[in-house]
């Protein structure tokens, strides 16, 4: 084989690697609240808009979940300066993540905008709830438990999907992988250690997130399947 | 914008065409093998996930493990280490290869999770029932669980196919000749990134819309099927 | 000789102790019937009679011989001698209802496929579905599927039959159908345990009654003597109880 893997070469960067995560959830947190926000809004138009916002909604929603989020990224990065507008990569890669994530939260909300039972609208009008009571105690428990499931699942998908930043040169876990692998070149050691941080970071958000819906949301989730 | 209509003509020429058509038949072959094996491979170690006796222990242990890992590294990383080993064990230079054994790997771990889901949902009793007259266990994943289980399982595994053609443009990080890297190698020629990118764009769109509305076809006649 | 003798017996549920120290025996072709509060141990022990459940200790003796539930080839012939009814889920929903009663006496028994083809209908027609040969389960009431569940546990030529609470999840008009194909059986001279909440037809049916709580046996009789006069505390504040809801 002739090839020995040397793990202690690669260690010394392991900090710069680890501040990386750092950066990587960053971008995953922004871009995931980002699209939270204009999903809501899109959510709303669908459940309650006029015809014609409805529709420009479907095409938006249609376009990017049928299109890869890399490629979106990429038409951001290097076609739009044609238009004279310039984003840096770290800017690309938030705006690419958050109008792919507010698509795909956009339907999530939506399924839990219509999930609410006509029958709990009903019990809670019937205990002579005002429409804010309704939303407090009834409507708002419900949803949250609804989807906080499919919402942290998503999460997680986009903290992997941070990994595509390095491509358009961020620092973020896995540039700075790349940083470190064009200096030693042990090229195995470190991709394995970094796809070790990734597990160890989306362990960790499963966990989080678990006890977190458990305790807040009654939302039943398990950790390992 | 009338330097991009001056090139229009230029881009779509038949010696184009063909190479984003061959590179879209690279994506889509690359996302048809990962999951038809995926399927195949996934489905079994879903089978062996949930089986009971002492002795396949390790195996059931193996089997969560290599699940958890590759649904928890992102495509992107896989790729590269997958490239790497392969260098470093020099086992082949073959780009399509290592992308394709890749996304086996990836697929199996979330395709055998989509499948296990599927045995779960159906309801214990029935388990029960057949082990009470003396099924063995593939006797009842035979007979009474996968027959109602595909059911469950299509709809998400449908899904994760249509998700998966979008996954495969990471493959261009490495080489492949895909349908991204076309795009990158026609923006690199000197054709405007608006055409290059904008096109790519459109022939995903083209891939992956007419199966997520057969997708959704599918599952609406599945619900009305079982009620 | 019973035909089921257990002894001490002892089993865990991951780590709850749903089956306490239990001894019982029961007689060929006698009908005992297990009462008690919700998980005091009744459907458990059923599960574990027909291996579902295996215990931790104890001895359970069927016809004369002792029987090993961790021994893969006892456990095929244990499972021979019974044949269990659930509370619901019974029917295999992928096959119709001729299917569902054949499929254990064809593929697993390997009996004749003709002769278990005869003696299905011939059961179905008995619990009053002769009718319903080629539906599925989905297209059947409740009761109607517990019936058909109760054709299909027949079909594998059973010593013993065990009720597990099957009509604790049907709609009330639909108990009694379910309880008039017990009460036929009972009258036939089969073995059974039957787990159920409906006293009135405990009263009338069983040979003797099993209470259990908190997964111990407390008091076994026969059921005029449990009902009217039991003998411990615990079996008196159950069927008071009990009378009291009727």
């Amino acid at each position: 084989m002739g090839y020995t893997l040397v793990y202690t070469q690669v260690l010394e960067f392991f900090p710069y690697l680890i501040k990386g995560a750092l950066i990587s959830l960053q971008i995953a947190i922004l871009a995931f609240f980002g699209g939270m926000f204009f999903g809501l809004i899109f959510a709303t138009i669908r459940t309650f808009g006029n015809k014609l916002m409805n529709n420009m909604v479907i095409w938006y929603v249609t376009f990017f979940t049928n299109t890869p989020q890399l490629v979106q990224i990429y038409f951001l990065f290097f076609a739009l300066p044609e238009f004279g507008i310039l984003l840096s990569p770290f800017v690309a890669v938030l705006v690419g993540m958050t109008l792919n994530a507010a698509a795909y939260l956009c339907e999530i909300q939506r399924a839990g905008f219509l999930s609410i039972r006509q029958n709990e609208l009903d019990a809670a009008k019937t205990l002579n709830f005002t429409l804010t009571q309704q939303v407090k105690y009834v409507i708002l428990p419900h949803i949250m438990r609804v989807l906080f499931p499919p919402l942290s699942n998503h999460y997680i998908i986009m903290t992997l999907g941070t990994s595509m930043a390095a491509i358009f040169g961020v620092e973020e876990l896995t540039g700075r992988a790349f940083n470190i692998n064009s200096e030693t070149f042990r090229s195995v050691e470190i991709f394995s250690l970094t796809a070790l941080v990734y597990i160890v970071i989306t362990f960790i958000a499963t966990f989080l997130l678990a006890v977190i819906g458990r305790y807040f949301f009654k939302a039943k989730m398990r950790i390992i399947q | 914008m009338e330097r991009l209509l001056e090139e229009i003509p230029s881009f779509f020429t038949i010696w184009n065409i063909i190479f984003l058509g061959k590179a879209m038949g690279v994506t889509f072959l690359l996302t048809a093998i990962g999951c038809f094996i995926g399927f195949s491979v996934g489905g079994l170690l879903a089978i062996f996930r949930k089986t009971k006796s002492i002795i396949l222990l390790p195996l059931r242990f193996f089997i969560v493990i290599y699940t958890e890992v590759f649904r928890r590294i992102p495509f992107l990383v896989s790729l590269l280490l997958m490239f790497y080993v392969f260098q470093i064990l020099k086992i082949s230079d073959n780009l399509f290869l290592i992308a394709t054994i890749t996304v086996c790997l990836i697929a199996t771990a979330y395709i055998g999770e989509i499948i296990r889901s599927g045995i779960e949902s159906i309801n214990q009793t029935q388990w029960d029932a057949a082990e009470a007259m003396n099924f063995s266990y593939f006797q009842i994943l035979k007979e009474v669980i996968f027959p109602q289980a595909w059911k469950v399982i299509l709809p998400p595994a449908f899904s994760f196919f249509i998700m998966f053609i979008k996954d495969t443009a990471l493959a261009s990080q490495i080489g492949v000749m895909e349908l991204t890297f076309a795009a990158k190698i026609l923006n690199n020629k000197g054709f405007s990134p608006l055409l290059s990118f904008g096109t790519i764009l459109i022939l995903y769109f083209i891939l992956s819309f007419p199966l997520d509305r057969f997708g959704k076809y599918m599952e609406k006649k599945l619900v009305t099927n079982r009620n | 000789m019973s035909q089921i003798e257990i002894k001490s017996l002892n089993a865990y549920y991951d780590k709850l102790h749903v089956l306490k120290n239990i001894n019982l025996n029961v007689e060929k072709g006698e009908i005992l019937s297990l009462i008690g509060p919700s998980g005091s141990g009744k459907s458990s022990l059923l599960k574990m009679l027909v291996g579902l459940l295996k215990p931790k200790s104890g001895d359970v003796i069927l016809n004369n011989k002792q029987v090993n539930y961790n021994n893969n080839s006892d456990l095929r012939t244990i499972r021979e001698q019974f044949a269990i009814v659930f509370q619901q889920y019974n029917l295999f929903q992928n096959m119709n209802v001729l299917k569902n009663v054949c499929i254990a006496p064809t593929k697993i028994q390997k009996r004749d496929d003709k002769k278990v083809e005869e003696q299905a209908i011939n059961l179905l027609e008995k619990v009053g579905l002769k009718d319903k040969l080629k539906s599925y389960p989905d297209e059947l009431s409740g009761g109607q599927q517990q019936r058909v569940a109760i054709a299909r546990a027949l079909c594998l030529n059973p010593e013993i039959l065990l009720l597990d609470e099957v009509t604790s999840a049907l709609d009330p008009e639909l108990v009694q159908e379910v309880l008039d194909t017990v009460r036929l059986l009972a009258s036939e001279g089969m073995t059974m345990l039957i787990v159920s909440h409906e006293m009135s037809f405990v009263k009338e049916v069983a040979s003797r009654v099993v209470f259990m709580d908190e997964g111990s046996i407390i008091e076994i009789n026969n059921p005029k003597d449990l009902f009217d006069n039991p003998k411990e505390k615990r079996t008196l504040d159950f069927v008071s109880k009990i009378l009291k809801d009727k």
